[in-house]
C-alpha cells in the first residue's frame, strides 16, 4: 500500500508548534482576521453615520477606475483619441478618477475629525494617507499620459519640480514610455495593494469608538 | 483574545449593535458610482485638446519658431544651459560645482539634489533641435547642405556674431501667414539654414526628424518636448486656457473640465511670496510639501495635531445619531 497522501486522506491535525510556514500563515489569518471580522453582519450601531459611506464609494469608485483602465490598456494609448467608443471609455476613466478622489478626501477628513487613529489604529491611518499620496502620483502619470496638449504642458512645467528633487534623473516626466508603464502597471499595483491592507487593517481592528464611548 | 493590542471583545463590550451588510453596501455603491460616472460621462465628456505639434508650431507662429531656433545655437534656451538631468556645461565653471552645471539647477542652503543627481538624459539643443535635423534634411538639398556646412566649418565667435544679427534681424522681419521675410542682415548661411528648417518644421517632417534615435520605435519625447518648451507659443497657449504655473497650473483643466484639484496646496505656494518670485521656488515647495505630506502621515503620534479634531469637536456631526441616541436614552436603557 502506498504512503502518500491521496486527496481523500483526512487532513493530519496541526501540530502544536508545527514548523510548516503554511500552518503558521493559516493560524496567523484565523487569529488576526477570522471570516466573521473580515465579513462581518453586525457592527456597532454607531457606524449607521454617512461619513462610513465615503471610504466604501472611494473604492467603488477605485473599482471603476481600473475596469476603464483596463479597457483603455486593452486597446492601447492612442485607441481613445481616435474612437468614440475609446473617448467614452476615457471619460468613464476620467471622471471615475474625479469621484475617486473626492471621496477618498471626504473620508480621510472624515476619520481625521473622528481621529480614527485612537486606540491601536495608527497604522490604519498610516496606510490610508500613504494610499492618498500613491494616488496622487498614480493620477500625475496619468495626466502625462494623455498624449494631448495638457499632457504636454504638465510635463514641461512638472520636469522642474521633478528634476529640481534629483527624481528627474530616473522619473523623466517627459518620457511618455516611462510614464505610461508606471500608470498602467506599477502605480495601480501599489494603490489596489495598499487599499487591500488598509481595508484588511480595519476589518481586523474594527471602527474606532466615539470619543466618549472611550471613557466610559 | 488580546490581538495587536486590541481586544475586540473587551474594547465592544457594552456597544450596542446593529445589522450591517458589507457586501451589499459595496454592491450598492459600485451601482450607484457607475451610474453616476456613465450620466457624467454621457453628457460632460472628457478633455482631449490636441497636441501641439511643431508643425503647428511653425505654421501658427513661424516667428516664434526662428526665434527659438536661433536661441538654440545662441545656447540661450531654456534647456540647452538646464543642467542635469539634460546637461551640464563645463564652461560656467567657476569652482562652485553647481553654479557650473546649469542654470536651471536648484539649490537650498548646502541641498542641490539635481546636481548630485547627474546628467542621465543627455540632451545638446542645439545639436538635436537644429543641425541635425538639418543634416538629415540637407540631403539632396545643395544649397542647404552647403550653408550647413559653412556654418559648421565657422569658429565658435563667428557663429556667435552671425545668429546674434539674425536673432536682430527677425526683430524687423514681417510675417504673413507661415512665411517670415528676413532683411538683410551679416548672418552668413543662417538664414538658409533655419528657413529651410521652417520649411521641414511645416510640412511636418521636423516633427518625426526630433523623435528619430537610430530605432523604429520611440516613446521617449524629451527632445521635441525641451524644444517646444523652449518656445513661447505653447506657453501662450497654455495661458490661454488658464494652465501657467501663475494661474493655478495643474490644478486646472483644458476646456471646462476639473483638473488634478487634490494639487491644490502643491499649486497654492506658487502663488504667494517668497514662492512666487524664488528661483529656486520648485525645490522649495516640493520640500515643503514633503514635510506637509509627512506630518499628515505621521498625525496620530503629533501632540497638538492630533488633539485638533477633538478640540473642534466636528466627531459630534460624525456621530451625530449616535449622540442623540446618548441624550436621549436614559441610563438603565444602556447595556
Amino acid at each position: 500500500m502506498s504512503s502518500e497522501v491521496g486527496p481523500t486522506q483526512e487532513p493530519s491535525p496541526a501540530v502544536p508548534g508545527s514548523r510548516s510556514w503554511t500552518v503558521w500563515l493559516r493560524r496567523l489569518i484565523q487569529r488576526e482576521l477570522p471570516m466573521e471580522h473580515l465579513l462581518p453582519d453586525r457592527e456597532p450601531a454607531y457606524v449607521g453615520s454617512w461619513v462610513y459611506v465615503f471610504g466604501v464609494v472611494a473604492i467603488a469608485s477605485l473599482i471603476l477606475v481600473i475596469a476603464s483602465g483596463v479597457v483603455l490598456a486593452f486597446f492601447g494609448p492612442q485607441w481613445w483619441h481616435v474612437s468614440p467608443q475609446g473617448h467614452f471609455f476615457n471619460s468613464l476613466h476620467f471622471w471615475s478618477v474625479q469621484m475617486f478622489f473626492i471621496f477618498m478626501v471626504l473620508h480621510l477628513w472624515g476619520q481625521y475629525f473622528a481621529q480614527g487613529w485612537r486606540d491601536g489604529r495608527a497604522a490604519t491611518w498610516m496606510v490610508g494617507v500613504v494610499v492618498f499620496l500613491i494616488s496622487v502620483v498614480t493620477a500625475f502619470t496619468g495626466y502625462l499620459s494623455q498624449q494631448n496638449f495638457d499632457s504636454q504642458w504638465i510635463a514641461i512645467n512638472a520636469k522642474d519640480g521633478v528634476n529640481a528633487t534629483g527624481a528627474g534623473a530616473f522619473f523623466n516626466v517627459l518620457n511618455f514610455g516611462q510614464m505610461y508603464g508606471l500608470h498602467i502597471v506599477l502605480f495601480p499595483l501599489l494603490v489596489t495593494g495598499l487599499v487591500t491592507w488598509h481595508v484588511v487593517l480595519v476589518r481586523m481592528r474594527g471602527v474606532v469608538k466615539p470619543p466618549e464611548e472611550e471613557r466610559r | 483574545m488580546r490581538r495587536r493590542g486590541i481586544d475586540r471583545q473587551r474594547y465592544y463590550r457594552g456597544v450596542p449593535t446593529a445589522p450591517y451588510d458589507l457586501i451589499k453596501e459595496i454592491t450598492v455603491a459600485l451601482a450607484v458610482m457607475l451610474v453616476v460616472v456613465l450620466a457624467l460621462s454621457a453628457f460632460l465628456s472628457s478633455p482631449d485638446e490636441p497636441p501641439v505639434t511643431i508643425q503647428s508650431w511653425a505654421h501658427n507662429a513661424p516667428l516664434d519658431f526662428l526665434q527659438t531656433a536661433g536661441a538654440e545655437l545662441q545656447g540661450t534656451t531654456v534647456s540647452s544651459d538646464y543642467g542635469p538631468p539634460y546637461n551640464a556645461d563645463p564652461t560656467r565653471a567657476d569652482g562652485d560645482l553647481r553654479v557650473g552645471l546649469g542654470a536651471a539647477v536648484q539649490t537650498l542652503g548646502p541641498l542641490a539634489p539635481q546636481a548630485w543627481a547627474g546628467v542621465h538624459q543627455p540632451v545638446n539643443a542645439a545639436q538635436a533641435d537644429v543641425i541635425q535635423p538639418l543634416e538629415l534634411a540637407a540631403v539632396g538639398r545643395p544649397a542647404l547642405a552647403a550653408a550647413l556646412r559653412r556654418y559648421q566649418l565657422a569658429s565658435r565667435a563667428q557663429r556667435g556674431r552671425w545668429v546674434a544679427a539674425y536673432d536682430a534681424a527677425l526683430q524687423h522681419a514681417r510675417v504673413h501667414g507661415p512665411l517670415v521675410l528676413v532683411g538683410r542682415g551679416h548672418y552668413g548661411p543662417l538664414n538658409v539654414m533655419l528657413q529651410g528648417l521652417l520649411a521641414d518644421a511645416r510640412s511636418g517632417a521636423l516633427d518625426a526628424l526630433l523623435t528619430q534615435s537610430g530605432h523604429f520605435y520611440e516613446t521617449n519625447y524629451t527632445k521635441p518636448l525641451l524644444f517646444l518648451g523652449d518656445g513661447a507659443y505653447l506657453a501662450g497657449l497654455a495661458a490661454q486656457q488658464k494652465l501657467a504655473g501663475s494661474q493655478w497650473g495643474m490644478t486646472n483643466e483644458t476646456g471646462r473640465y476639473p483638473g488634478q484639484a487634490w494639487l491644490w496646496l502643491y499649486t497654492f505656494w506658487y502663488q504667494i511670496p517668497p514662492f512666487n518670485s524664488a528661483s529656486n521656488a520648485d525645490l522649495m515647495v516640493v520640500l515643503l510639501m514633503g514635510v506637509l505630506s509627512t506630518l499628515l502621515v505621521l498625525v496620530p503620534f503629533i501632540p497638538g495635531l492630533r488633539d485638533l479634531p477633538r478640540w473642534l469637536g466636528l466627531h459630534r456631526l460624525v456621530w451625530r445619531e449616535h449622540y442623540r441616541f446618548l441624550r436621549e436614552a436614559r441610563p438603565g436603557d444602556r447595556p
